[in-house]
């Protein structure tokens, strides 16, 4: 089977947010990127059904030179190769075209990728690229299982779960616990080193949203601590001052 | 031109977060002058249901009764949605943000060559351009956002607007779509959920455990305390990785993420990755018996103490004040 995975290149989730030139840029300083946690998950549940049922995995990332360390270690995780389309991740449809069209020409019977990023949390990136090659969509996926040409599936939905069934191909945004994440093994890493990873152009650059400043959110106060003793006093405070209850 | 709002519903009842929906609909028409508010429910539903979109603001809904349309079926939803779109002549969709609104809204996007906008906290402003104000970062920050195309979909999130309940009752008027056997690609074989809980990302009161708790059978403290303040139950990653409860009740970065008024938690330390999922609470209570739980600094009030200790106490005095 023909597997290809998306990635995003963010934050590691212990990153302190804050942003630079006038809050028009997130501060790289000091940050460490990962592979999205979610986009992790997917590749994670791709590395085993690679290993149960043959084909190809391609790991695929819209972004600059910068994300390379992170599509590497996708690859020393379990991808075959690795395609980087070189620009910046705009905007969701600017990224999902760019991942329609790459699809497009190269056949995958199974897309996978995070249910959202956690950096912009659009999750949209998956149902777009669904909708321009009029594949089925399905997120947020937690469980993924083929047999033959159906896809069997669990998505969450709030309070609970669905079963689903679909036909090949389809595209899914996954989370946990679709699989557990793989670390990187030393046979991996050295791997990962000589693994093809092929750069090419953006294909179009339609945007439909753009940035135009960041904002964090206001300092939070400092705790007002109740002794254990006296719970009814918290129960006050909850109706008379801070009137939640 | 009119605004079109998509509305959720589970167990026979119109989600509030989709009335929240209609209200941000209203309050963005009135605004900016963009017609009437109309929103559409999709499948079995009773009249008197979608009518409370009257209240929230809506000043019709249009009720698409295939039943195939009531399980959440994604590509079914955004080809029903697109086509009472066109056919209305809207301008801009507005939705709650769920698991299911943005699945369905990101294909609508394309169907509909709209900007979708997410995780949308205020109503636009556009004395220069149409700008959007999103969180992002999991609520670590917001980005004011510019939509440069002219049909437009907004995911709102839970607490944008306050819910309207003084609208005038709404008429509701049957419409019918044409959907293909391509728009049911996806088939539903089961549905597991707990009926009649309180949804957790919809709650306003939510009640969360932590590996304080020290096992899955000492939960009833917390399902107690839930009972009393009417509020649903979650817990921290530790908890549902270890299986002591199902994964839709875990809080956090790659959990769920709830707003509600009032967040309690419970013998939770208060990981950076949990904060994420709760820092849109209007107000947030930490019991733990470590004082150096980084929880208490993300708290409004917080106390130390054993949590087998204070729970019970806590239920009483909150029975107390009934």
């Amino acid at each position: 089977m023909k597997i290809l995975v998306c990635i995003t290149h963010v934050p590691d989730t212990t990153s302190k947010i804050q942003f630079t030139d006038n809050n028009t840029k997130f501060d790289k300083n000091g940050v460490q990127f990962i592979i999205g946690p979610y986009d992790d998950y997917a590749l994670a549940r791709a590395v085993e059904l690679k290993e149960q049922l043959g084909g190809s995995l391609t790991v695929l990332n819209v972004g600059e030179a910068d994300t390379e360390p992170t599509l590497r270690k996708a690859l020393a995780i379990g991808a075959d190769d690795a395609i980087r389309v070189n620009a910046h991740p705009t905007d969701s449809l600017f990224v999902a075209n760019q991942i329609a069209h790459i699809a497009k020409s190269n056949g995958y019977e199974l897309i996978l990728m995070g249910r959202e990023s956690i950096d912009f949390n659009g999750g949209m990136v998956h149902g777009m690229v669904g909708e321009i090659l009029g594949m089925p969509s399905f997120s947020p996926v937690m469980k993924l299982e083929i047999d033959g040409d159906t896809v069997k599936m669990a998505r969450e939905i709030e309070g609970g779960k669905e079963q689903l069934e679909a036909k090949l191909p389809l595209i899914a945004g996954c989370q946990e616990p679709i699989a557990e994440w793989k670390i990187p093994n030393m046979r991996g890493i050295m791997s990962a080193r000589t693994k093809p990873l092929q750069v090419v152009d953006p294909v179009s650059d339609e945007v439909a949203t753009s940035v135009s400043n960041f904002q964090l959110p206001p300092a939070k106060g400092a705790v007002k601590l109740i002794d254990k003793d006296n719970v009814e006093e918290l129960v006050k405070l909850l109706k008379n001052e801070a009137k939640v209850l | 031109m009119s605004v079109l709002v998509y509305l959720e519903h589970a167990d026979g009842a119109v989600k509030k977060s989709s009335l929240e929906a209609v209200s941000y609909a209203k309050a963005l028409s009135d605004k900016l002058g963009a017609g009437d508010v109309v929103a559409v429910g999709l499948g079995s539903i009773v009249n008197d249901e979608l009518a409370k979109a009257g209240t929230a603001g809506a000043s019709k809904v249009l009720h698409v009764s295939d039943e195939r349309l009531t399980a959440g079926i994604i590509q079914a939803h955004a080809s029903a949605m697109a086509e009472v779109y066109k056919n209305v002549g809207a301008s801009t969709l507005v939705l709650a943000k769920s698991s299911l609104g943005d699945a369905v809204a990101a294909r609508l996007a394309v169907k509909l060559n709209a900007a979708l906008v997410s995780n949308v906290v205020e109503l636009p402003e556009t004395s220069a351009g149409y700008q959007v104000k999103r969180s992002i970062y999991t609520g670590k920050a917001f980005a004011i956002t510019e939509v440069t195309k002219e049909h437009k979909i907004l995911a709102v999130k839970k607490n944008a607007v306050d819910l309207k309940t003084d609208g005038a009752s709404a008429a509701v008027e049957a419409v019918s779509v044409n959907l293909s056997d391509a728009d049911f690609a996806g088939k539903i074989t089961a549905t597991d959920k707990a009926e009649g809980d309180i949804l957790l990302p919809e709650a306003d009161v939510v009640v969360s455990g932590g590996r304080g708790l020290k096992g899955p059978e000492n939960w009833g403290m917390i399902e107690t305390l839930a009972k009393e303040l009417g509020a649903a139950t979650g817990c921290s990653k530790p908890v549902s990785d270890i299986g002591w409860r199902p994964h839709h009740e875990h809080v956090g970065q790659t959990g769920v993420k709830v707003a509600p008024t009032l967040y309690v938690a419970v013998g939770i330390s208060g990981a950076i990755q949990h904060l994420a999922g709760v820092n849109s609470s209007k107000c947030i209570v930490v019991i733990n018996k470590d004082p150096e739980a980084p929880f208490f600094k993300a708290a409004d009030y917080g106390i130390v103490g054993d949590a087998f200790e204070v729970l019970p106490k806590l239920t009483e005095a909150v029975k107390a004040l009934k």
